[in-house]
């Protein structure tokens, strides 16, 4: 018969506290050392100087940019549409969502984000949700596997691969998708393809139970994460957290619920929250955001205009020959779309002048578009505001006072992603 | 109170500074005439009218006008759900304007990344230094006057010094490459 029991948990940041008072009295040379910027709990190439009094950490100083590509740049000599395949390589594991804020920035430009037909949403909110569940289950696994639990990473990566081929189905890429176009995506859903991803969703759900038997009760993990890198509710405002990293800190601010777009209106979730906003809390809160985007996954499935086959012809373009390309027949019989296509592969979608700023929920948390237009093609000047850069931003605080083996779990518990915090 | 009349609050603090609000696709922003007073609007923004949530900030290189910079701050209150955009503009010939890293400390990071990319100064911070490029690089990438395929700097293209293994073969890089246009393997003549 099973019974609850209370875990009794070290408290790791006390024990830090307690270990540095004890050797105060012994004088000792301050460490210099640097972690990364090749070392695997970096997750990429972040170089953190830490600056140490025996094990613990008195001063943490991150050094970004090792994967900057000037991504900014490139977006001013390039029209909207060519810029696509560059979001992909922002937050690497979860392209199809980078994809969807994209176009769905462009769209606010232009000014028709709210009348994308019905299809086209649930088939983007499907492509959003399963880059959730894939950078979640990444996240978790190389969390796990830095503190030593590398079963739970194997276990992740099955999942995974569900994912990308479900992604390969629909772009034909499993990685740089670029699967979403102005004003709609590539193609429509493959047949079959609603049936896959109610498989992959019926063994997702039995798959993350099994995860949580191996972590969320596990004493060593929970001893090794609990309470330690406490983020306070008004540091993680202050501090401009988003995502998991913020509602672990218990900020209930998702914007999926609270500025919805696409048709997350129409559709039934939940937001987890955290109560300390310890390591412990978002990891849990990963774990929950991934069974409600199953959940959501499953809405759709139901929910999606023109079901599986799609029979009755549901558009997922929007019907306006300057904002989306004409079908390729009509391209070569028929004047108007032959201008049309020429038109926009040679000088872009056209895009009224003036500024606009959409933040996506991503994975790592809200990743925004800043787009000052001029008019024309090709954006003048296109901001991206990167969670994990925002959210890395908090490292020298968090880090002070805690122990040098404790790094790789905050930094686990963070989730970044260096391709999209450098650009 | 929407973001409109949040905008308009300001605007009675702070008389003509403050632009009239501008509407676009449902976002606000307005325009603040002298940036050396931005901290002081953020700080009544934040404290009086709950934006408590700095978004992000960018700047914006309007090379050819004056004045050249536009620094841009989108704010959020997290707990009205309200988002308002304040837009300052700053000329070449200062490039500094006040840190808001007292109000927001999020600011910290983006002040740095706006420093390291358009070279604008702002006063106040306590650590300007360069964030993506590297300590010593000497240009300001994201300014309009920078070219796309780069300039050369005294770090080495680490990738490409040497020109093996392509040497003889149809795509040449060249070697110690100035800038990305000669850095890529290319079809070549003997003598370039």
């Amino acid at each position: 018969m099973a019974t609850v029991q209370d875990i009794e948990v070290r408290d790791s940041a006390a024990r830090s506290v307690q270990a540095a008072d004890e050797l105060q009295d012994m004088h000792g040379e301050k460490m210099v050392l640097n972690m990364g910027p090749s070392h695997p709990a970096t997750h990429g190439v972040l170089r953190i100087v830490l600056e140490l009094d025996g094990e613990i950490i008195t001063k943490a100083d991150p050094d970004v940019g090792y994967l900057h590509r000037g991504d900014e740049k490139i977006a001013e000599n390039k029209t909207y549409t060519q810029f696509i395949p560059y979001t992909d390589r922002l937050d690497y594991l979860a392209p199809l969502a980078n994809n969807v804020a994209y176009a769905l920035a462009v769209e606010k430009l232009l000014g028709i984000h709210d009348k994308l037909p019905p299809r086209c949403q649930y088939i983007r909110v499907m492509c959003a949700e399963l880059a959730r569940i894939s950078a979640h289950l990444l996240g978790l696994g190389a969390f796990a596997m830095d503190m030593g639990a590398v079963t739970v990473f194997l276990l992740s990566f099955t999942e995974r691969e569900k994912i990308y081929n479900l992604a390969e189905a629909i772009s034909g890429a499993r990685l740089t998708t670029s699967y979403t176009r102005i004003g709609g995506v590539m193609r429509d859903l493959p047949p079959g393809w609603l049936g896959q991803c109610q498989k992959f969703c019926d063994e997702f759900i039995p798959a993350l139970n099994e995860f949580e038997t191996l972590l969320t009760r596990n004493r060593i993990w929970v001893d090794r994460v609990r309470d330690l890198a406490v983020i306070s509710k008004e540091d993680a405002i202050d501090y401009g957290l988003s995502g998991p990293n913020l509602r672990g800190s218990g900020v209930e601010y998702d914007l999926r619920k609270n500025q919805p777009y696409l048709c997350y209106k129409d559709l039934q979730f939940d937001v987890p929250v955290g109560a300390v906003g310890d390591c412990y809390d978002r990891y849990l809160v990963r774990m929950e955001e991934m069974r409600q985007s199953a959940r959501i996954l499953e809405q759709c499935i139901k929910k999606i205009p023109g079901g599986a086959d799609n029979k009755s012809n549901e558009p997922v373009n929007v019907a306006d020959g300057k904002i989306t390309l004409p079908p390729k027949q009509k391209v070569l019989s028929s004047m108007e779309e032959l201008i049309h296509q020429f038109m926009l592969v040679t000088e872009g979608v056209n895009c009224p002048p003036g500024e606009i700023y959409f933040g996506h929920e991503n994975p790592k948390g809200e990743l925004g578009f800043y787009i000052n237009s001029k008019g024309g093609g090709t954006p003048y000047r296109l901001k991206i505001r990167s969670p994990s850069f925002v959210n890395l931003s908090i490292v020298p605080k968090i880090f002070v006072g805690t122990m040098i083996s404790d790094t790789v779990a905050i930094l686990g518990s963070l989730d970044f992603v260096m391709g999209e915090c450098d650009r | 109170m929407t973001a409109l009349e949040s905008a308009n609050k300001i605007k009675a603090q702070f008389g003509d500074l403050i632009s009239e609000p501008a509407d676009f696709r449902g976002e606000v922003t307005v325009k603040l005439a002298d940036a050396e007073q931005i901290t002081a609007v953020c700080e009544v923004a934040k404290g009086q009218l709950g934006f408590d949530y700095l978004v992000d900030i960018s700047s914006v290189d309007n090379y050819g006008d004056d004045p050249r910079w536009t620094i841009i701050y989108h704010l959020r209150g997290l707990r009205h759900g309200n988002e308002l955009r304040i837009k300052t503009g700053v000329s070449e010939e200062k490039s500094e304007l006040p840190s808001v890293l007292p109000v927001w400390r999020t600011a910290n990071w983006h002040e740095r990344e706006i420093y390291d990319m358009m070279g604008i100064r702002f006063s106040g911070h306590p650590d300007l230094r360069r964030i993506l490029m590297w300590e010593g690089y000497p240009y300001f990438p994201l300014r309009k006057d920078f070219p796309l395929a780069g300039k050369p700097s005294d770090l080495p293209g680490i990738a490409f010094t040497k020109p093996a293994p392509l040497e003889g073969g149809p795509f040449v890089t060249i070697a110690g490459g100035k800038d990305a246009i000669s850095r890529e393997p290319r079809i070549r003549n003997p003598e370039e």
